[in-house]
């Protein structure tokens, strides 16, 4: 059998697609049946190309996803380098220079706070903190989910039924209020509560959708086929059925990232969020609100916090348009 | 039917009352409202004490859930630990202005977001489609916030610069001015104006899918082939059928909105249920915050029971028994 080349694909990811093609039988998805058989007319040298590669392509080929992305990659790479790409620091006061509006005279692009900070610092080191809250809440919050939703869903059982009425009570509740209220009494203006708090309240949905794959998938015949061969229940999850959910929880985890954002600006926007003198974007624009006929004070953050949604929103679409195994294949 | 409802209303009332339980549990202890006397020395020890006896703040948490409860059940929403005041008069008031402006806001949503729902459906890829497609994108996205920060700015400097009243840009009524008075529709216009772009993108968005799902089935190609005019296959056999799930979406988002649009009440210091919730918030009227979640989750409750129920109505096929 000739191996599939998927050159970029993760090891594991490589290893599993192998494993999978091999152990799976008739419960395989139709897009990976590519690999068992990769040169279906005879003479012809056809390549064999993996899920992978395919939703790859796919991927590459969504104009809006990739222009997100590439704005996303120069917005958050101007906040990841923050302390080299800003003209000054975020907390340099120059009292002279007072609510300046936007010039390029002594590069206050962006203008100049009611102390005479550079706006433009203050909005790069603001896009450093949406990336750090987001990157954090995507990620804590999809491991909760996996996790949570891999044990209800194989083990069911009362650990099922908790999480089912959990999900009911999310439903019924004003989430908004609720995380208001979490975010005043807990939060105490600092990044990282602020953080685990919206960790907290981001997965369940992920792990309602991760339950559902696991509850069809662990009565198939390859994870019975798993179980006969001796596989224990931690391999049966995360290396047989979890890979199956790859493509929802990669694209829950993207737009769960630009929800955490938004909502981490409209905490500290309402002042139950990050507290100054850290810059966030949502306090950013909140500072507008005394100042309505400083415009670029209001205006600034907010352009940028609605590219950096609007980017994360079409790399999602993407995402799901480009790991949907119902979607038709790229014509190579 | 009638069971149906009657089995959705009884199974949440359980989910009520582990909500409020829970929710009562996680505020007492993360928040004091005692902790600003504790702090003054004004206060001696014993009046602390007294207060806290008098308030059932020195029992346990179910104990205390006990008396919230009666409190709620006999004094309406029970009263307020900071200012000791009731509360229901403040939740009467504020829902009414809340509303008022939730429901000018939503009907003008629906009706621009299913006409030009229906309208980009029809002529898809058309350059009016792409035109609100992409502006229903922007919307999506648009941070709420922002939004009704840039039309209170806007609407500040018109009338800095030009001395022109337009809309007020915060409040709800200049004294001496009733409900339904022109005062009013100028203070309320920009709160309104907000909601609706905000709804308007998720309804022509919800809609146009909507219509395109039913566009592509058999039974409308065969009302087309049986030779039906085609603005009577649009209105008599599409239209009907995608309107259905967006009465469902909008009974979940009219119940969410109920709430407060906390966001947009408070930046124009709307005197609504949202803006009212910011400011016990802030105040950490514990009994207070507890009355307004309570409120909102009925609510909430009553408006998924209604879509539910709508969607059983307006499609016959889905029965509930």
């Amino acid at each position: 059998m000739t191996e599939p080349t998927t050159p970029d694909a993760p090891l594991h990811l490589q290893k599993h697609l192998v494993d999978q093609a091999s152990t799976l039988g008739d419960g395989m998805d139709p897009a990976l049946s590519g690999l068992v058989d990769p040169t279906l007319d005879a003479g012809l040298e056809i390549q064999a190309r993996s899920q992978w590669s395919y939703a790859r392509s796919r991927f590459l080929r969504h104009r809006l996803a990739m222009i997100g992305l590439v704005v996303l990659v120069i917005i958050f790479g101007a906040g990841i380098f923050a302390n080299l790409i800003a003209p000054y620091s975020f907390e340099e006061i120059d009292l002279t220079n007072v609510l300046q509006a936007p010039t390029t005279t002594a590069h206050h692009f962006f203008g100049t706070d009611e102390i005479g900070r550079d706006y433009l610092s203050r909005v790069i080191y603001g896009i450093r903190t949406s990336l750090e809250v987001g990157v954090f809440v995507g990620f804590a919050s999809t491991i909760i989910g996996v996790i949570i939703g891999a044990i209800s869903g194989y083990y069911g059982g009362w650990i099922d039924n908790i999480l089912m009425r959990i999900t009911d009570l999310v439903l019924t509740l004003p989430a908004l209020a609720i995380l208001l209220t979490a975010a005043a009494l807990l939060g105490q203006g600092s990044q990282w509560r602020v953080s685990i708090i919206l960790a907290l309240f981001y997965w369940t949905t992920l792990a309602r959708i991760v339950r559902g794959v696991f509850l069809s998938l662990r009565e198939k015949e390859y994870v019975e086929a798993a179980k006969a061969a001796g596989s224990g229940d931690l391999r049966i999850m995360f290396r047989h059925i979890l890979p199956n959910t790859l493509g929802p929880i990669v694209v829950s985890a993207s737009l769960t990232v630009g929800a955490a954002i938004i909502l981490e600006a409209v905490l500290s926007f309402l002042g139950f969020g990050i507290k100054p003198p850290i810059p966030s974007l949502g306090s950013l624009i909140a500072s507008g609100q005394q100042f309505p006929q400083k415009w670029w004070i209001t205006v600034f953050p907010g352009l940028v916090l609605l590219i950096i949604v609007m980017a994360i929103n079409f790399v999602g679409d993407g995402l799901r348009d480009a790991l949907d195994p119902q979607q038709r294949r790229v014509r190579a | 039917m009638l069971t149906y409802i009657t089995r959705r209303a009884l199974y949440s009332i359980p989910v009520l009352i582990i909500s409020t339980f829970l929710i009562f549990s996680f505020v007492s202890l993360a928040g004091d409202p005692t902790a600003n006397i504790r702090a003054n020395p004004q206060f001696s020890v014993i009046t602390y004490r007294n207060l806290q006896h008098k308030y059932h703040l020195d029992r346990s948490i179910p104990v205390r859930y006990g008396y919230w409860v009666q409190d709620v059940v006999t004094h309406k929403l029970g009263t307020s630990l900071v200012t000791s005041q009731p509360i229901w008069p403040d939740i009467k008031r504020t829902v009414g202005h809340t509303a008022q402006f939730i429901v000018l806001a939503e009907i003008l949503a629906l009706i621009l977001g299913v006409t030009v729902g229906i309208f980009s459906a029809i002529r898809q890829y058309s350059v009016f489609d792409y035109t609100f497609t992409s502006l229903s994108f922007l919307g999506y996205a648009m941070p709420t916030f922002w939004l009704a920060l840039l039309l209170q700015i806007l609407f500040v400097n018109i009338y800095l610069k030009w001395d022109v009243r337009i809309f007020y840009t915060s409040g709800l009524n200049n004294p001496g001015n009733g409900t339904w008075s022109w005062d009013r529709l100028q203070h309320i216009g920009l709160p309104v104006i907000t909601l609706t772009v905000i709804s308007f993108a998720l309804y022509s968005r919800y809609m146009r899918a909507s219509m395109l799902d039913v566009i592509n089935t058999d039974y409308v190609r065969t009302a087309r082939a049986k030779g039906l005019p085609e603005t009577k296959v649009i209105m008599r056999h599409v239209f009907r059928n995608a309107l259905i799930p967006i009465a469902t979406i909008a009974a979940l988002n009219f119940g969410s909105l109920i709430g407060g649009a906390i966001i947009t009440e408070s930046i124009f210091g709307l005197d609504g249920m949202g803006y009212y919730f910011i400011q016990k918030l802030g105040q950490l009227d514990i009994y207070a915050v507890m009355a307004w979640l309570l409120v909102t989750s009925v609510v909430i409750i009553l408006f998924n029971l209604l879509a539910d129920i709508l969607y059983g109505y307006l499609d016959p096929r889905i029965r509930y028994d």
